[in-house]
């Protein structure tokens, strides 16, 4: 009938084609990028109603940047994130070091499960968990901070960063590190003119992730954040109980923004190193 | 800095001792297992058909996700080289972006001012806004839209190493379309097929933020019942018992995925 895998895409018959396929395929992407369009252009609603055009305006815009609290929410859900990152990608590198750069020990695939079983769980068992173990340190000292919230964030993050990182360092082979060695480099010289240059993009995807996930998050910061703590998220969610007015469509699409632009980033980091 | 590596790592002990000295304290002297059990059977079973319908909704988005994003999958897997990156990154696109407000987003258009209702009533199909906003259909539809990322990514990573040569054989022995899908691309596909229906159904399982916004609030999920019990319910040992009971439902479902797997792999070698 045909060619074996020459010639295939020029004739009326081709084995890869599944008939409807591209047309569902196509609705999917409408599906998935539809509503977001929706919600960006009604940010420009002049009128103050979801479903009905009333005109172009900047007025949300306005109107939601020159809001306290979401300028507040913001601030906060970025130290947050930024907090988190650091921290989080610096356990996650020395974690991801200490599982591919060492002779395999002795219960290493359990640590590998631990460190990757947060990604498993579904996130509110462990809010739970944190909200319960935070219960109690708060029991024992008495400390309502946004400490919890710090600490939470870098938790939930570790995971995340690992990924990347550990992925990039399976890559990376081994010679240039003996040879590092050979020149009679100290392993600690070895590790910082060799190991880590080689291992940046790594990590720099990583903290990427980590930063995305940790901006993202709902449920969590929800059990973990004390009154007056709310993260950007948490704000929007409480707000979308009430009326909804497009100064949410506002702060969305400008979150939708930085995601895009980290995502974007991301995905050239990592597309990179291929 | 230590703490919080030993603390992630020692998160799953440290939270069934938690949840065990809580119990001990007598919060509840009741012991864990049996407490769900016995609240499931004293009220009046609402617990249980929340456990219901949260399977139900979970396994329903499931198969949805795989009815549109199997096609899509295949579709990317077959598109040139070239252009198979963009749509891959038009499918992670929404993956990293906010969940939040992926759900708000999809809130927008099926609530009763919304676009789709004022789309109908407009063309004269409708006269009356539809009711699609709280319902559970509404939590499946926003289930399925935000995770189909989720199953779009392990499908493709299978159909990609699809051999199209035994897709070919199948058509030279006058098999038709349906029963090359079917006798030959499922079964090679298979594990990413069950790859992307447990990622889809463990986060659907347990899921928060869509059911909470979509569903108003009279359709809840194990999610919202756990925050319930934390929140103004006030009953943490229930809320544990429940949370570690939805984590037994989600390790069930791993180990299925890893007996699955796992003999797959024997089969092959």
């Amino acid at each position: 009938m045909t060619d074996p895998a020459h010639g295939i895409s020029g004739r009326p018959f081709s084995v890869r084609h599944q008939g409807g396929f591209p047309t569902i395929a196509i609705l999917c992407f409408v599906m998935l990028y539809a509503p977001m369009i929706s919600l960006v252009i009604f940010s420009f609603n002049g009128g103050s109603t979801i479903g009905k055009w009333e005109g172009f305006s900047w007025n949300w815009y306005v109107s939601a940047i020159n809001n306290r609290q979401i300028q507040e929410a913001t601030i906060r859900s970025l130290q947050v994130a930024s907090f988190a990152t650091v921290i989080a990608t610096v356990v996650a590198t020395m974690a991801a070091l200490a599982t591919t750069r060492t002779k395999a020990f002795r219960g290493m695939t359990a640590v590998y499960a631990l460190i990757n079983q947060p990604l498993m769980i579904p996130e509110i068992v462990t809010a739970v968990a944190l909200l319960i173990f935070f219960a109690i340190i708060k029991g024992v000292t008495g400390y309502t901070g946004m400490g919890y919230l710090f600490a939470a964030h870098t938790a939930f993050c570790i995971p995340f960063a690992y990924m990347p990182i550990r992925a990039r360092l399976e890559d990376m082979s081994l010679t240039l590190e003996h040879a590092a060695a050979d020149l009679y480099a100290t392993p600690w010289k070895a590790f910082y003119r060799v190991t880590l240059p080689l291992l940046t993009p790594g990590i720099l995807a990583g903290a990427m992730l980590a930063f995305v996930i940790s901006l993202d998050d709902v449920v969590i910061s929800l059990f973990v954040a004390g009154p007056g703590q709310d993260t950007l998220p948490l704000y929007v969610i409480g707000q979308l109980r009430r009326i909804v007015t497009p100064e949410m469509n506002a702060v969305s699409s400008l979150f939708l923004l930085a995601s895009l632009t980290l995502v974007t980033i991301f995905f050239f980091l990592t597309n990179k190193k291929q | 800095m230590l703490i919080v590596l030993l603390y992630s790592f020692l998160q799953k002990d440290t939270y069934a001792g938690i949840i065990w000295s809580f119990s001990w304290d007598g919060w509840f002297n009741v012991f864990l297992q049996e407490d769900i059990f016995d609240e499931t059977v004293n009220i009046a079973d609402a617990h249980l058909s929340i456990f219901l319908r949260s399977i139900r909704l979970s396994f329903f988005t499931t198969i949805l996700t795989f009815i549109v994003g199997f096609p899509t999958a295949y579709f990317i897997s077959t598109r040139p080289e070239k252009t198979r990156n963009i749509w891959l990154f038009m499918i992670t696109i929404p993956f990293w972006t906010n969940l939040l407000i992926r759900t708000f987003a999809i809130m927008e258009i099926i609530r009763n001012e919304g676009v789709i209702n004022t789309v109908l009533i407009a063309s004269g199909l409708i006269d009356q806004p539809i009711q699609i906003l709280y319902t559970d259909f509404a939590i499946s539809l926003g289930l399925v839209y935000v995770y189909l990322p989720l199953m779009v990514l392990p499908l493709y990573a299978s159909i990609e190493k699809l051999d199209f040569r035994l897709v070919e054989a199948g058509y030279d022995l006058y098999g038709n379309r349906w029963q090359v899908l079917r006798r030959i691309i499922f079964p090679l596909v298979k594990p990413g097929i069950i790859a992307g229906s447990i990622l889809v159904f463990i986060p659907s399982i347990g899921a928060y933020v869509t059911p909470r916004l979509l569903g108003g609030g009279k359709s809840l999920m194990l999610g919202n019942l756990i925050e319930f019990q934390f929140g103004q319910g006030r009953n943490w040992p229930l809320g544990s018992s429940l949370s570690i009971t939805l984590f037994i439902l989600v390790m069930i479902a791993l180990l299925f995925y890893i007996k699955i797997t796992t003999k797959k792999g024997g089969e092959r070698d």
